[in-house]
């Protein structure tokens, strides 16, 4: 596996995107914090620029990459290589590439605005995002053998997981307003990604006192160890089972 | 060397391979002909691993190759059309191979030599034309000294000088002890090496014979006669 992820992490450094896109984190960041006088208003810009820029990137980057890697899966297959390791190889130099240009880009300037406690939690749940989305786009990448509909899924996701999933969850919230649907609220949160690291961070900010009510119970819930525990089990199963799910068809794909 | 039992494949509605039998032997040098789109290149496949088929099993001396990838240290391949990374050089391409490869066999660079591959080896995949990226492929094929050979169409797109080598290289390694398996439409070319011949069609193996009993099946003198008689009896 280590032969093959050598060649996959300098492929992909020698891709200028992933440069890039560490530059522009860079400088969304540093330009938040440096405009806002206070810094947990930047912490909130930076936070919304993240949750949105982050999944997509890559989700996008890597479903491109996967396709344009299919000649290189190829050229390995008729070699005595394990066609589960080319996968894994292909997964680990992603999500690890995109991983740290989120952590050169955003990362920094995060550490030193933020306070300790948020700024780690924010760079823990970017991470997550950057891997979560990785395998997202390992599974549509494998769902079709054409390029234009894997990334059309994979934009698809990103949009039902960034956007679309909030408008349902508030849709409902007002709905049932009458009732008292807080605790199933914080369930429904779980089945996005980008929800669950959305309220593991701003449980860290005072800005949650302002959340009221459900504030209150997501904090109850959220804010405690065992509802940490369980919201990093939940965001790594996010990585494992689609992953899980690529790889076994991986496994039995016809090149 | 080599067995085949009972396998098949279906690509949508389209039976590729129906329930294939064969056995080749080690030393033999095989010509795997048919008409466009009778299964040939899926069968290759199939034997590589790159294609899993719905039913049967495929032996290498005697290992099922499922769940196997081992036995590909033995292998050469020569892909019909050579897909490579686009943005590697030829140097860094046949590196990870030998890289990959693990260096447990001797080198043979003879046609790295012979294709004079050492002054291109800068050249990016993507810039090759479709002969020198034949070239890649052949000098990757035969560089680990397999036992086995399975070569999909090796001459074409290559220009005659390279054509010839490699046909040279084909005979030595056959006179070597290797199977070689090889698919190709110019018959003529095939002439003097080939052994035995399988010929398929719409999936089915119809025939695999010696060359000397299908000669005198067909009664013709050359092996590409005697492959256009048998195309002429076997009904569409």
């Amino acid at each position: 596996m280590r032969k093959v992820l050598k060649y996959v992490s300098l492929d992909i450094l020698k891709n200028n995107i992933v440069f890039a896109y560490a530059i522009m984190l860079a400088l969304f960041s540093w330009s938040a914090f440096g405009l806002e006088d206070n810094a947990s208003k930047g912490i909130l810009t930076v936070l919304n620029i993240i949750l949105l820029t982050v999944p997509l990137v890559s989700v996008l980057f890597a479903t491109i990459y996967v396709y344009n890697s299919s000649e290189f899966i190829e050229l390995l297959v008729s070699h005595p290589v394990k066609r589960g390791m080319i996968w894994k190889a292909l997964f680990t130099g992603l999500s690890s590439s995109l991983a740290l240009a989120y952590l050169l880009g955003a990362g920094i300037p995060i550490l030193l605005f933020a306070d300790f406690y948020t700024a780690v939690m924010m760079i823990v749940t970017g991470i997550f995002l950057s891997v979560i989305f990785v395998a997202i786009a390992f599974l549509s990448s494998i769902l079709t053998r054409d390029k234009a509909k894997g990334i059309g899924i994979s934009v698809l996701l990103w949009l039902y997981f960034s956007l679309l999933f909030d408008g349902l969850v508030l849709f409902l919230f007002f709905q049932f307003a009458d009732y008292p649907i807080e605790k199933a609220v914080v369930v429904l949160s779980a089945l996005s990604p980008v929800d669950l690291c959305r309220i593991l961070i701003l449980l860290h900010l005072d800005v949650s006192a302002m959340l009221g009510h459900t504030g209150a119970v997501f904090k109850n819930f959220f804010g405690t160890d065992w509802g940490l525990i369980l919201s990093f089990t939940i965001l790594t199963l996010w990585v494992v089972i689609p992953f899980a799910i690529s790889l076994k068809k991986f496994k039995r794909k016809d090149l | 060397m080599i067995e085949v039992k009972g396998i098949s494949k279906r690509f949508g509605k389209l039976q590729v391979l129906n329930n294939i039998n064969l056995e080749l032997q080690k030393g033999e040098c095989i010509a795997l002909v048919g008409p466009n789109g009778c299964g040939k290149t899926t069968l290759i496949k199939s034997i590589l691993g790159m294609v899993l088929p719905d039913k049967g099993d495929i032996f290498f001396n005697r290992k099922n190759i499922q769940n196997d990838n081992e036995y590909r240290n033995h292998i050469g391949y020569m892909p019909q059309i050579g897909r490579y990374p686009e943005n590697m050089t030829i140097g860094q391409v046949i590196d990870m191979i030998k890289n990959i490869r693990n260096g447990k066999h001797r080198e043979d660079d003879d046609l790295f030599r012979q294709f004079e591959i050492e002054s291109m080896l800068f050249k990016k995949m993507r810039t090759l034309s479709g002969g020198t990226t034949q070239k890649v492929s052949a000098t990757l094929a035969f560089m680990f000294s397999p036992q086995v050979l399975i070569l999909d169409e090796p001459t074409a797109g290559l220009d005659p000088l390279a054509a010839h080598i490699l046909k040279e290289k084909i005979s030595t390694a056959r006179r070597n002890g290797c199977l070689i398996l090889i698919t190709s439409h110019l018959l003529t070319e095939l002439e003097d090496m080939v052994s035995q011949v399988i010929f398929m069609q719409e999936g089915n193996v119809i025939l695999h014979k010696n060359t000397a009993d299908l000669k005198e099946m067909t009664g013709s003198e050359t092996l590409a006669t005697s492959v256009i008689e048998l195309l002429k009896t076997i009904p569409q």
